[in-house]
């Protein structure tokens, strides 16, 4: 069987997807792209179910927030394929008036848990999804903690601020 | 006046209509249940003894910390890792030591890798005995669980040889440990891998024929292998399930491509397969420890942390006479260190399954975005929709065998 190498991965999705797959990078040698929101469970779907490329484990969902970007809220999926041994990093840049995303819960019964996580910490809205209340935090919380104007500790504290150590 | 009374024979129902035996009966199991070992809730419904359907609570002891990670400096993040699964902290730490080195560029010497190994083999040992004296308990055998946690705190006094702690450990530091192995404590991890094996081979003993537990644990709760990935469970639950899937063996690190060692695999998937495939896991991290041993032997001595003097801190007494030493001591100590902008993934093989790290820097003192994979929070997304249809006390002994860690479940 041929190896698959994260160019074959990156041919393969581009004749599907043609500029729906951008900015592609291997940092580390992980395949990182990039897509947009109404194309992220056609392209999961795609990879799981190619036969050759297989990717079949879903690892991890989370999202990270950049409040400095236009889009805010980057969902990012990690998946792996068994039998090649690749892993591939898929990121979708979301905005934060429209916090909206596919469910990926009807491909993999493991996506249920991650997403509520990623929707309790960062309140992104997984469409479709069976059951998305909030899984860590108490339901009453009110805000969605791991973005980043809620501060960890009292926000008037400077003496931690990166500007005193010269950043 | 009297009144004949009416006698009912014992057959008959009590209730004409309405009866209270046809409804469901809503039962909280937890969230602190000496059968659950940690802090879980379950609301089930139930007929009889039958468990219907059912929705588990979690997040009791979340203590978020991802946000507190992301305003502390990277070596300031290791005893928080230590509180993920505390049954094993010793394969967190290395976890997260690797991440950071992965984002470094860190080259780590063989000798220490070697080290590492030896940790975390001796930990998953220290995790696999909890869980499967745990089980052997939650099916009625007690005395198994005591005759092998005494070599549990046999481990517990290696590591206090190591890194001076038992349970929370933050050992090592980042680009290697923070002191060498002492001879003490490779005497004792000699003398461990002497007096474990029959004491294992005894407490295998105890259930692996015996009928009353095979009667108890087999076809329990027994998964597929299809549904098992499409949960994305890792460790030795899927691996129970006939999927040989070990992060050691696909993406090795620390030098694990090194060792001789199997994966064990079951055929069934069920909580005798998980308790099997563990033993059997035990008995592979003897060998793998062994055969550590051995190739440190062959290393250069006294090599306990790579030559990163910016990453990596000096030794105290450089701190107050050279100044190369003091400059780095400081630069660390205030996270003043060059961290390049990239973001990480980096797995490793924890006692429950795929532990990763995901790690975004941004060239800041602290991490941008840490995420844990953990797989306690993974595996256990299934044990409310597996559980209907068994019994009260099949779900508690299956829910010993997924061994879900509270702090690693919430983190």
């Amino acid at each position: 069987m041929d190896k698959l190498t994260n160019q074959l991965v990156i041919s393969k999705l581009q004749a599907t997807f043609g500029d729906k797959v951008y900015n592609f990078s291997e940092p580390k040698g992980l395949l990182t792209l990039e897509t947009d929101r109404e194309t992220i469970i056609d392209l999961l779907m795609l990879i799981k179910e190619d036969e050759f490329m297989q990717f079949i484990y879903l690892t991890d969902i989370t999202a990270v927030h950049y409040p400095e970007l236009e889009k805010e809220y980057a969902v990012v999926y990690h998946v792996h394929s068994l039998i090649h041994n690749v892993r591939i990093r898929i990121k979708v840049f979301i905005t934060a008036s429209d916090p909206r995303i596919p469910t990926a819960s009807f491909l993999w019964n493991g996506a249920n848990w991650m997403e509520r996580e990623t929707y309790d910490f960062f309140g992104i809205q997984f469409e479709g999804h069976p059951d998305l209340r909030r899984i860590l935090n108490m339901d009453d919380l009110g805000v969605f903690p791991m973005r980043k104007e809620y501060p960890l500790e009292d926000p008037n504290r400077v003496d931690k601020k990166d500007f005193y150590f010269g950043r | 006046m009297s009144k004949p009374i009416t006698r009912i024979s014992s057959n008959a129902p009590v209730f004409e209509d309405n009866d209270p035996q046809e409804d469901l009966i809503t039962l909280n199991i937890g969230p602190t249940h000496p059968a659950t070992h940690g802090v879980f809730q379950n609301v089930v419904q139930i007929d009889g003894e039958r468990i219907v359907g059912g929705v588990s609570t979690i997040g009791y002891i979340h203590r978020a910390f991802e946000k507190i990670a992301e305003h502390r400096p990277y070596y300031q993040i290791t005893p928080l890792t230590d509180r993920l699964n505390y049954c094993s902290s010793p394969i967190n730490n290395m976890g997260w030591h690797m991440t950071v080195e992965k984002l470094l560029d860190i080259e780590i010497p063989k000798r220490v890798q070697y080290m590492r190994v030896i940790v975390m083999e001796l930990a998953r040992i220290a995790d696999h005995i909890i869980c499967n004296g745990i089980l052997g308990v939650d099916t009625g055998a007690f005395s198994g669980f005591l005759y092998v946690m005494q070599e549990r705190e046999f481990i517990y006094e290696i590591y206090e040889e190591i890194c001076g702690a038992r349970l929370t450990t933050n050992i090592g530091r980042i680009g290697g440990f923070e002191r060498d192995f002492n001879d003490v404590a490779f005497e004792k991890i000699r003398e461990f891998l002497v007096r474990f094996p029959p004491v294992l081979k005894e407490f295998q003993e105890l259930f692996d024929r015996n009928r009353i537990f095979i009667e108890r644990t087999s076809n329990v709760a027994a998964v597929t292998p299809e549904q098992a990935l499409d949960y994305s469970w890792s460790g030795p639950i899927l691996r129970a399930t006939g999927v040989d899937y070990d992060v050691r063996a696909h993406s090795p690190y620390c030098s694990y491509e090194e060792f001789d060692f199997d994966i064990p695999v079951g055929t069934n998937g069920d909580v005798y397969d998980r308790f099997m495939v563990r033993n059997e896991e035990m008995w592979q991290s003897m060998r793998i420890i062994e055969q550590a041993l051995e190739k440190i032997e062959k290393e250069p001595k006294g090599v306990f942390h790579a030559d990163v003097p910016a990453f990596y801190l000096p030794p105290k007494e450089q701190v107050y006479t050279n100044m190369e030493a003091l400059i780095y001591h400081f630069k660390i100590v205030m996270g003043e260190w060059d961290a390049p902008k990239e973001e990480v993934y980096q797995a490793v093989e924890g006692a429950n399954g795929e532990l990763g790290f995901y790690l975004i820097s941004d060239g800041g003192r602290t991490p941008y975005r840490l995420h844990f994979r953990r797989p306690s929070f993974i595996n256990y997304q299934m044990f409310a929709p597996m559980s209907s249809g068994m019994l009260i006390s099949d779900a508690i002994i299956n829910m010993s065998s997924l061994n879900v860690i509270a702090g690693e479940l919430d983190a």
